[in-house]
């Protein structure tokens, strides 16, 4: 069993975040983790990338050959697509549909939304609605996880519960708000 | 045995604390930043009082380090590979006096600069220096060799290079840890107290054991387990993969590859495996993650065309590996992969919204409107983003500290007005010299402090100078009038071009310090 993602978007978006929600349920499944990310100027306000791969076997290299991916996950839509050349042939592509417009050429987010859905195998989500429905807009990382989760051959309940120990911390509501956004993502995918 | 999910930098930093280490001396820099930052947030090191502070730059760091292993105890040193520039007077010198307590020099090198203005090879260093040196290829060893390094440092009195690169550094993985950390050295001085007094007459005879010491590193890197060579029935080629370079080999030929693959993560290169290889392979790969170190060396001066890599094409001669780039090097097909879509657009790294840079860069340009000749001068943090548009305010940035004394050297060669522009952090690493040189002469010069209370680039780490800029400026002689201080707000901003202006104009040195803490330390102080 073996699973390679590309996780994109722009500098505070919360791709770590799920990088690490993910590589924690990985973990408590016995699985192999590699999970490399950019810091320092790489990260100053532009593109963020992560690279995650699980596997029951060695994995060897921690960056992902393009063309090989088996989920491009963009918390932003242009940087979903910019990453499409990572995808293998039977990968899926999943992008928050709203963007963050901070350079002056920003491309016509229609065309942007059709070249996505060019993809045989894509899943285009509505983070900040979603997010809105579950309690807040900052809740959107936890829907596209949840989305990300229902392609990923790993229980749910793990999830849950690596979301439940992750925000403990910030009390009994954030929690439950987390919980709220991955569902509804995890929803997302299947329609 | 616990398992943990860690970057390399962190797995490093844990095998040190397991090996009996005392301290940790760093200057942040990416991507060698986390291995102090883990010291500073391990529990472990916390009830062993370790040494776990920031120092002022690298050279005093490397310095620190030395003291501690001269006292008999066991220290890291850490730093990014330009940083090793700046600790090399101590890191050479440290070969040649011989350590006591088990010293290592930790770097890590930006193939591909991500964040850096080169992407230097350390290998090179500890050749120069006659040390050995450690490239982990996993995580995993990553945290097993501070145990194996410092024992070696200890037995052998050397210093001892781990040279480590951003894939690695700033990669996870699961790493096996172990379930307690082994008893700090006691105290004790070096047997030989006298090598560390490098007079020429001492320093002779100490380089001379350096020299004699050679063999035995050589001997050693033959006999490690982190060198391994694994058979291949095809000897159409033979492949040398260093470091992660190992990690692309296996990951080029799905864990199956029919060539000999010898792998090296310790140097001095280990020339038995080295000759076997060569005299049982047609041809030779040399894939290694950042410079030609191994394959030049093969190559020699004249040549051979049995040696292929960066330098013959087969692998690209600049940048980071990539699985793809070994998959091409052996004719291997890649998977089909599309084509980048053309609606997209480049994101740059940009200042955060609301950042006192921003502030900084618009009084400047505005006062600089004035004054048509005038040049800055730039440095190295978040504010070298000012080279970016909307602003292209500065014309240079070479390295920590250039800016005050690139500016002082135009201005000796009669460009006028030389501006400085440098952080708060910059300063203390390496400014602070050049304002002396200024303060000599009485350069008409302007040199703007952009003081954000920290080391922002890097993620916010102490900066040893906050509080005490004016001090340390009026300390170096410059004259307390001309020590200025403007706040970086919108509404400020007139007032701070006409201080500008002023400082501009006046025909000695100036320093006008522009205050405000950076945002993101201040919104992460805020939330705890």
């Amino acid at each position: 069993m073996k699973c390679d993602m590309v996780l994109a978007g722009v500098g505070g978006q919360g791709i770590l975040t799920i990088a690490a929600l993910v590589g924690k349920v990985a973990m408590a499944q016995g699985l192999n983790v590699k999970q490399s990310e950019v810091h320092g100027m790489a990260q100053r306000g532009g593109s963020v990338l992560a690279h995650l791969r699980l596997s029951d076997a060695v994995i060897h290299s921690d960056l992902i050959a393009d063309g090989t991916a088996d989920v491009v996950l963009g918390m932003e839509p242009m940087e979903a697509l910019r990453h499409g050349p990572a995808l293998g042939k039977d990968g899926v592509i999943i992008a928050n549909a709203n963007p963050v417009v901070n350079i002056g050429d920003y491309p016509e987010l229609a065309q942007v939304h059709e070249a996505i859905k060019g993809f045989p195998h894509h899943v285009l989500v509505d983070g900040e609605a979603l997010a809105k429905e579950a309690g807040s807009v900052r809740s959107v990382n936890m829907v596209l996880l949840g989305t990300l989760s229902s392609f990923l051959p790993l229980p749910e309940e793990l999830f849950t519960k690596a979301i439940a120990e992750t925000f403990a911390r910030k009390g009994e509501e954030i929690v439950a708000m987390n919980m709220k956004a991955f569902a509804a993502g995890r929803q997302a995918a299947k329609n | 045995m616990a398992i943990k999910l860690l970057l390399g930098d962190e797995a490093l930093a844990q095998g040190a604390i397991d090996a009996g280490i005392s301290g940790c001396y760093a200057y942040p820099g990416t991507p060698s930043t986390e291995i102090m930052e883990y010291f500073q947030s391990s529990a472990l090191a916390a009830e062993r009082n370790l040494h776990r502070q920031w120092s002022c730059n690298e050279k005093v760091a490397m310095e620190e380090a030395l003291g501690m292993s001269y006292s008999g105890k066991r220290a890291i040193v850490c730093m990014k590979h330009v940083g090793l520039n700046v600790a090399a007077d101590g890191f050479v010198n440290a070969a040649v006096t011989g350590t006591n307590g088990g010293l290592l020099v930790v770097v890590a090198d930006d193939p591909s600069m991500h964040s850096s203005q080169n992407e230097q090879d350390s290998r090179f260093y500890a050749q120069f220096a006659m040390i050995p040196a450690f490239e982990p290829t996993t995580q995993q060893e990553a945290y097993e060799l501070p145990k194996v390094a410092f024992e070696l440092s200890e037995k052998y009195r050397t210093p001892v290079l781990v040279r480590l690169t951003t894939r690695l550094s700033h990669s996870r993985a699961n790493v096996q840890v172990a379930e307690s950390a082994a008893a700090e050295n006691e105290g004790h001085l070096p047997e030989d107290a006298r090598r560390f007094i490098l007079l020429p007459g001492i320093a002779k005879a100490n380089y001379k054991n350096l020299c004699a010491k050679q063999p035995q590193l050589v001997a050693l890197s033959e006999a490690s387990a982190f060198n391994r060579y694994e058979d291949g029935d095809d000897k159409a080629w033979g492949i040398i993969a260093s470091g992660i370079g190992y990690n692309y080999v296996q990951e080029a030929f799905g864990g199956k590859c029919p060539y000999p693959v010898l792998k090296i993560s310790q140097y001095p290169l280990p020339v038995k495996q080295l000759r076997s290889l060569l005299d049982s392979c047609a041809k030779i790969m040399v894939v290694e993650e950042g410079m030609p170190f191994i394959e030049q060396q093969l190559r020699g001066p004249l040549g051979n065309d049995r040696i292929h890599g960066r330098l013959t094409g087969d692998l690209p001669r600049d940048g980071e590996l990539n699985p793809r780039a070994v998959m091409s090097a052996f004719g291997l097909p890649a998977p089909a992969s599309l084509a980048p879509s053309d609606l997209l657009r480049a994101r740059p790294p940009r200042l955060c919204d609301g950042c006192p840079h921003v502030n900084t860069y618009e009084a400047l340009k505005a006062a600089l409107g004035f004054y048509p000749g005038a040049k800055v001068f730039g440095d190295i943090g978040c504010y070298t983003l000012g080279a970016l548009p909307p602003f292209q305010a500065i014309n240079s940035c070479v390295d920590m500290g250039a800016s005050i004394s690139m500016a002082k050297g135009a201005t000796d060669a009669g460009l006028k007005p030389a501006i400085a522009v440098i952080g708060d952090s910059t300063f203390t690493h390496s400014g602070m010299t050049g304002v002396l040189d200024a303060v000599w002469e009485n350069t008409p010069m302007t040199i703007i402090i952009v003081d954000n209370f920290t080391t922002g680039m890097t993620g916010g780490q102490d900066s040893l100078g906050t509080g005490k800029l004016e001090d340390i400026c009026q300390g170096l002689g410059v004259k307390p009038e001309h020590i200025r201080v403007i706040k970086p707000l919108p509404g400020e901003h007139e007032q701070n071009v006409q201080v500008l202006r002023e400082e501009i104009d006046y025909q000695g040195l100036s320093v006008v310090i522009s205050r405000r803490e950076c945002l993101q330390t201040l919104r992460r102080k805020k939330s705890k």
